[in-house]
């Protein structure tokens, strides 16, 4: 469904974040990106949609090819792609239906979004998302009032009344407590499976990777070392992708999760 | 390094001795420059009319009090129109400042090229001019009253609110931006969603803050026949009708004071 070819990003101070990545994810499928801190991660899921202008190679979503269209054409192929980010990224001085609604814009005039009427069925896709995630009662609460969970989750569904195909996800948990972590990376996976999207998750916590998703990409230096099952990360594969460190402290405490 | 070695002791100072040399070297040469200004600006006063000063000022004083009480009358209407001159010119000038701002400011100028550069040389042209100067022109365009009044207001205050309001543009948190450009909105709902909530803050205080200034300057506008109560402020000068000046006064400064208690209100409840 989604298809990276050859692509690469250079940045105008020389550095190149992406050496010719070639990915396929299909319809469905829930994929955890890890590597170290500056191995293109994020450069990686915002050449997707675009944020970040790839330097060439072809990005497909279905059958179009995105970094050929004009900006009329990124901005109905954006609306096909949810995005969460690590900072939760609502506008903060909003309201957190208004965030919510916010997540419609693509398909709503300058006008009607401007003077908020925003049509009868967004609203009520808002509630029912909102309902979904427990945050009802919070829906007339400013943004910023919120606490960082009940942010991601604000996030989370601005990303989802998009009606995406799929979710690029930029370190959900990051900002978060181990519990909430966890709630949320369980809420985004649920969400995926109930709507059959296909979600590319950044993450740098590889045990909670570990244990939410089907497939891992490792990225390093912009170039992809390992992609494969959660299963098959044992200390080798992650000492390629991060180098030299004691790993089993890592796996081990996955495993002993996974079994409570 | 101001560091030395005594035996098994490390000992540090602030400055070695050659710095501390230099400095009071530079303190004794500010000390020099400062003693000759004295000395230039003692010849060339007439320190007759310094010591004359406490005389005449009480002589003033004295002839000002009590105010013209009764001449309020006559000051409704001009105070009135200083007040409007403040409030419209603010209005107009918030309207114009605005686009400027966003031409202005880093993240949202259409090009930095060629539009930032004549934005920017808006502000800073308007900006540089007194209102008064502003108002002298104006008059001599437009004919005296308080037309010429509000519009040198107005010039005179979009350079101030546009580089205020472009600095809190560049320092807005640009992932919010990012979220709503991720949605697929288009410009102008980007500027509307990720922009504008978070400079409206800033905006209010900069509002209410230009008005509190205005008002301010609005009351001197009349000194050169541009309408307000600085018309009825130069025309008591001119006749030496010192109750009346000291009346003027005391109302400027009532309006002042009650536009400041205003301002105060209104960032207190924004903030």
């Amino acid at each position: 469904m989604l298809k990276l070819k050859k692509l690469v990003k250079t940045y105008a101070t020389g550095d190149q974040a992406l050496k010719s990545i070639e990915l396929e994810v299909p319809e469905g499928q829930v994929l955890a990106l890890i590597g170290p801190s500056g191995a293109g991660k994020s450069t990686l899921i915002r050449c997707i949609n675009r944020l970040v202008e790839p330097t060439s190679g072809e990005v497909w979503l279905g059958d179009t090819e995105l970094t050929k269209l004009n900006s009329s054409g990124l901005r109905r192929a954006r609306r096909e792609m949810g995005m969460i980010f690590q900072e939760y990224a609502l506008v903060e001085r909003l309201t957190v239906m208004e965030n919510v609604l916010s997540g419609r814009l693509g398909y709503v005039g300058f006008w009607r979004s401007l003077t908020r009427r925003f049509p009868q069925s967004d609203v009520d896709e808002a509630f029912r998302l909102l309902d979904r995630v427990g945050l009802l009662a919070m829906a007339d609460k400013r943004a910023d009032e919120l606490s960082g969970g009940q942010r991601q989750r604000v996030g989370i569904c601005r990303a989802l009344i998009q009606n995406p195909k799929l979710l690029l996800v930029d370190e959900p948990t990051a900002s978060l407590d181990p519990k909430t972590s966890r709630q949320i990376m369980r809420l985004i996976c649920e969400l995926c499976a109930e709507r059959g999207l296909a979600a590319i998750i950044n993450i740098h916590d590889v045990a909670l990777a570990q244990m939410f998703v089907q497939r891992v990409v490792g990225l390093r230096f912009g170039a992809v070392e390992f992609d494969g099952p959660p299963e098959a990360l044992v200390p080798d594969v992650l000492t390629t992708i991060y180098g030299e460190e004691d790993w089993e402290a890592t796996i081990k405490k996955d495993d002993e999760e996974v079994a409570q | 390094m101001p560091v030395t070695q005594h035996d098994d002791t490390t000992v540090w100072h602030r400055r070695t001795f050659k710095q501390t040399l230099a400095h009071s070297a530079m303190w004794l040469g500010g000390l020099a420059v400062f003693a000759y200004c004295w000395m230039q600006i003692s010849n060339s006063t007439t320190w007759f009319f310094v010591w004359d000063a406490p005389r005449i000022a009480g002589d003033i004083w004295s002839r000002a009090t009590p105010p013209k009480w009764e001449y309020i009358t006559q000051l409704g209407r001009p105070i009135w129109d200083t007040l409007n001159i403040a409030t419209l010119g603010t209005l107009i000038s918030l309207c114009l400042a605005v686009p400027v701002a966003f031409l202005a400011a880093h993240n949202t100028t259409p090009s930095k090229l060629f539009i930032r550069p004549v934005a920017l040389f808006i502000i800073v042209a308007t900006r540089s001019i007194n209102s008064l100067i502003w108002a002298l022109l104006l008059i001599a365009i437009i004919g005296p009253g308080v037309f010429a009044g509000v519009v040198a207001i107005a010039i005179r205050s979009i350079g101030f609110c546009a580089k205020l309001l472009y600095e809190a543009i560049e320092e807005i948190d640009s992932v919010q931006v990012e979220a709503i450009t991720a949605t697929g909105a288009s410009r102008w709902q980007v500027m509307a969603f990720g922009i504008v909530p978070q400079i409206m803050p800033a905006f209010a205080g900069i509002a209410v803050f230009r008005w509190d200034i205005n008002i301010r300057e609005s009351t001197v506008l009349g000194l050169v026949g541009a309408g307000g109560i600085g018309l009825q402020l130069s025309a008591s000068l001119n006749v030496l009708a010192w109750p009346q000046v000291s009346l003027i006064l005391l109302v400027i400064l009532a309006a002042v004071v009650i536009s400041e208690w205003v301002s105060a209100k209104v960032r207190g409840a924004i903030i």
